[in-house]
This record gives structure tokens, sequence and C-alpha cells, in this order.
């Protein structure tokens, strides 16, 4: 065949189909594979669903662009680990839609900030974080306390993150029907403040 | 990585970097039936396009990067689950030379993995635990009324404390509204040093329900705040602290005692030394008393290991006994 660039030239359908293969290529070989790997794509041990209030907790959180300034990937250097604890590995956000890794650290890293502070502190921090850090730089949140949910796409949510994740707890659904039946109830009337700080609290157990 | 994908990416990048040779090898030969340098028989706007060979510069460029490829994917981990005839891993880079072997070797990285530490961040915290660890292995052998003497413990105890309980107690440890003040020599819990650390170690949790989970009126509460207003020794309406005693009498002193002491077992302040955490003001403890309180303290044994408990002990007790 007699090679002519007049054929890519004057076809555009042509030259966008091997536009696309080209550009294609270096994703098909770094990226693709991941999503075969068991390391990428299954829970690590002791990984928790998140419970219906959790769930809206974390749309608040996205809400809020809390990942803006606050990473949630701890690093495998000395330093991250000794203040944040256990590095990040990937099996624990494979639930994550999308995840909250964020890439820049105006506050601390709050991969495994669950557990460290009373939900009490974590209230009164996302008020006003001056009242307890006098040289934060955080802005506060005091509207959380005064918005209620009223959870009707709570379900839905979960049921979302359920078909995704097709028995993908160890063989199990992430949620069972009667879960995601009593998702509405279990939020209803709570505060966008309580949801966000049972999402805070709920993080990074899995690992120490 | 299973085979498949190791062959999925060995093979595509195999089939790119052959393609790119071919792809340059046509294009660089004439085609196109016209003479190089001749017009290709058109023009726009009087601009004609010449049949003009690809730079020679540019065309060799692409053949050294081609070639730079080949030797990097031989030398270096890119080809699926190759490891590269160097053996060199990101997680290896920094292996010394020890033992007389070449730090970049194949012999070094063979006998680090043998050993276990040829991931980075394992020697990171091995070379730190090799500084650190005799340290505050020393420090927890100390008992802790020795530690309290040891300036240095007190100072690595003060940036412990300062990086993980400042947030709540405050970086010089005065607290705030809801969250105790370590300095004042008052102490919800104990001020012994095994208490201190017991609370550190395992968290606690305050807890008095709405007046007390008593039967006391919501009619009763100011008459209560002012006689708890006298028990601090403050000025007070004797009349109305009267009749808070009764309410008092219904049953606050199973937690906070006869003479309004508290009691450390259950974190019940003392209502006696004009000490506040959830403020002292009549409007405050009014609320106090309607609406109860709840004050959780983590626990941090998980988090930071008896070690530096141990140590952050140390100084919170310092703070107040100089």
């Amino acid at each position: 065949m007699k090679f002519n660039h007049e054929l890519v030239e004057k076809n555009i359908g042509l030259m966008g189909i091997l536009t696309v293969i080209a550009i294609s290529i270096g994703g098909l070989v770094q990226i693709t594979p991941l999503l075969f790997q068991k390391d990428t794509t299954e829970p690590v041990d002791g990984l928790i669903p998140y419970t219906a209030l959790q769930t809206e907790g974390r749309d608040i959180y996205v809400r809020e662009g809390c990942y803006n300034c606050h990473s949630q990937m701890i690093r495998p250097l000395r330093a991250e680990t000794e203040r944040y604890g256990h590095y990040s590995v990937a099996g624990e956000s494979v639930w994550d839609h999308p995840f909250q890794w964020g890439s820049k650290r105006t506050g601390p890293d709050l991969a495994r900030v669950g557990g460290r502070y009373s939900d009490k502190w974590h209230e009164v921090h996302l008020i006003d974080p001056r009242a307890v850090v006098p040289q934060s730089n955080m802005p506060g949140f005091p509207w959380l306390a005064e918005n209620k949910l009223d959870g009707k796409l709570t379900g839905q949510k979960m049921e979302i993150l359920r078909n995704l994740h097709k028995g993908g707890n160890k063989g199990q659904d992430l949620y069972t029907d009667e879960e995601i039946a009593g998702a509405q109830k279990a939020v209803e009337g709570k505060t966008e403040m309580q949801a966000l700080i049972a999402y805070l609290q709920s993080l990074g157990h899995a690992l120490k | 990585m299973s085979s498949f994908w190791s062959i999925w990416i060995t093979v595509l990048t195999i089939v790119v970097i052959v393609g790119c040779f071919v792809l340059l090898r046509i294009v660089s030969k004439n085609n196109t039936g016209v003479e190089e340098g001749e017009s290709m028989g058109h023009s726009f706007d009087g601009i004609e396009e010449l049949n003009n060979p690809l730079p020679k510069w540019w065309s060799y460029l692409f053949y050294v990067t081609i070639v730079f490829g080949v030797i990097y994917l031989a030398l270096y981990p890119g080809l699926g689950n190759f490891k590269g005839f160097l053996g060199w891993s990101s997680a290896n880079q920094s292996i010394g030379t020890e033992n007389g072997i070449a730090a970049d070797s194949k012999a070094a990285v063979e006998l680090a993995t043998k050993e276990g530490r040829w991931v980075q961040y394992d020697q990171e915290v091995k070379r730190a635990d090799e500084k650190f660890g005799p340290i505050f292995k020393a420090y927890a052998e100390t008992p802790l009324d020795e530690l309290v003497k040891n300036e240095e413990a007190l100072k690595v105890g003060g940036r412990l404390f300062l990086q993980n309980c400042s947030q709540c107690h405050g970086s010089d440890a005065r607290g705030s509204k809801g969250f105790p003040n370590l300095a004042d020599g008052d102490w919800l819990w104990g001020g012994e040093l095994a208490e201190i650390k017991t609370s550190i170690m395992n968290g606690r949790h305050g807890m008095m329900p709405p007046k007390g989970g008593l039967p006391i009126e919501d009619s009763e509460v100011k008459g209560l705040a002012e006689y708890i207003t006298k028990l601090a020794g403050r000025d007070h309406d004797a009349a109305l602290a009267a009749q808070g005693q009764g309410s008092f009498m219904k049953g606050c002193f199973a937690c906070h005692g006869m003479d309004g002491s508290g009691n450390k077992l259950m974190g019940a302040p003392n209502l006696t030394n004009n000490i506040w955490l959830y403020g002292g003001s009549r409007g405050s403890i009014e609320q106090t008393i309607k609406n109860g309180r709840s004050g959780v303290m983590p626990a941090w044994k998980d988090v930071l290991g008896e070690e530096k408990v141990h140590v952050i002990t140390a100084y919170v007790y310092s703070l107040s006994n100089k």
C-alpha cells in the first residue's frame, strides 16, 4: 500500500479515530491494569461502610469543600506517620466516590482524625475554630448546626453505592435492604453538624 | 500483577515503540511522487506548500528518544512484572552501602530484601527507632515521679503535648470553655501521676444528665445556682442559696459530695474552688444544671502508645507541680 498522508489529512473522521487510538494508549497501559488489581479494588480488612448519617456527612464534607484545605492521604514518610498514624492505602478508599485524598494541606490531614477529638470539640471547632485553636485560619461553619437533614435522598445514595460494589464487602453487599429502607429515618431531623461529625469520627479506623 | 496484565502492558508498550520507529521510517521517505523541494501543487493565498523532508535534527532526536526508551525499559522496571536488569525500585533506592556491599548493586538489594529493610519507609522508621527508641525506652523505664525531674523528658513531653493535646487543651494547656485547664492544679479525675496517665491512656467520659437526673423543678434551678455560687465562696443571696441547698440535698451530693468538693471517681467537679469548666456566671451555671454536660477525653493508648503517654503524663503533671 502506498502510504499517503493525504488520506489522513482529508478524512477528518479517520484522523479522529487515529487520534483517539494514539492518545488512549497511555491510559490503556497505565490506568486500565489498575482497575483490575486486588490492591486498588478490594477493601482493607476492617473497613466499614458509612452509615446513613456518615453518608450524609461525607456529602457535606464535599459540599463545603473541606478537601480544598484538608487531605485524606497520609504518605509513607515517618514524619507523617508520627503525626497522623499509619500511612493511607488504596484499599481504604475503594468505596469513596469521589475519593477525598485532596492535594493540598492548609489544615492537617484528616485521614485518621476519627476518635482523636471528642464530638463536642468538633462542634465547637466547626462553629468557630478559634474558640479552641487561637492560631487557626480555618473558616467557621456555624450554619451546619442550624441546617436540618430531611434524608429524602439518603437511601438512594446508599443504594447507588451498593449497586456499584455488589458483594464488595467480602462477598456481602455494603448495605442490607433494611438499612437502606431505614436510612431516611436514621438521619431525618439530625443537623448537618451531627452528620459531618459522624463522618469525621468514622475516618481511618481500619489501620492503626 | 497477574501475568495477563503484565503481558498487556509489555505488548502495548513494545508495539507503540516499534510503531513509532516504523512510522518515522515511512514518513522519512518521499512517498509523494513529487521531487524534494518542488511544489506540492497547492497554494493558499499565494503561500505554496513545498515537499520538504522532515528536519534532520528533529528525526534524529526522535530516533534518540526511541533508543533511550528501549535502554531505559531494559534497565529499569516498566514492562509489566519485568524488574529491569538493574533491579532498581523506587522503594529500595535508599539502601546504603553495608558490610562492604556497594549500595547500588544487586547483592545489596538481595541482602536488604532478606533482612526485610528494602522499603524506604521501613528503613526510615528503623533508623528513627534506633535513634529515638532507646530514649523513649529509658523514659518508659523511669518511674513517673523521677521522670518529672528530667528536664529533657519534660521538653519532649511538651512537644508531644503541642502536637497531640493542644487542639483541645490549648498550647499553654490552659484549656477553654468545655476543655479543662491542665495548669491550674484542679483535677476532675485526679491529679496524681497514675491518675493522669490513666486519663490519657484510656480517655474519660464525664457526664452530668440534665438536673443530675434528679426530681428538680425548673423553678428550683435559680436557687440551686445561687447555692453553688455560695459554695464557691462568692457573693450570694443568702435566702435564695438556702432554698438552693434544699434542692442540692435532693441528690446532687451523690456525685459532688456533701460539701460540694466533687468526686474524682466520676469526674464530678469540685464546686467549692471557683474553677469552672463551663463558665462560672450564674447564667452558665443555670444552663449547666438545666441541660447537663457531657465531656469526652479520647483514649490515646492506641494512637500514641504507652511510651509516649508516659512522657506526656510527666509534662502535664509538671504544669501544676513546679
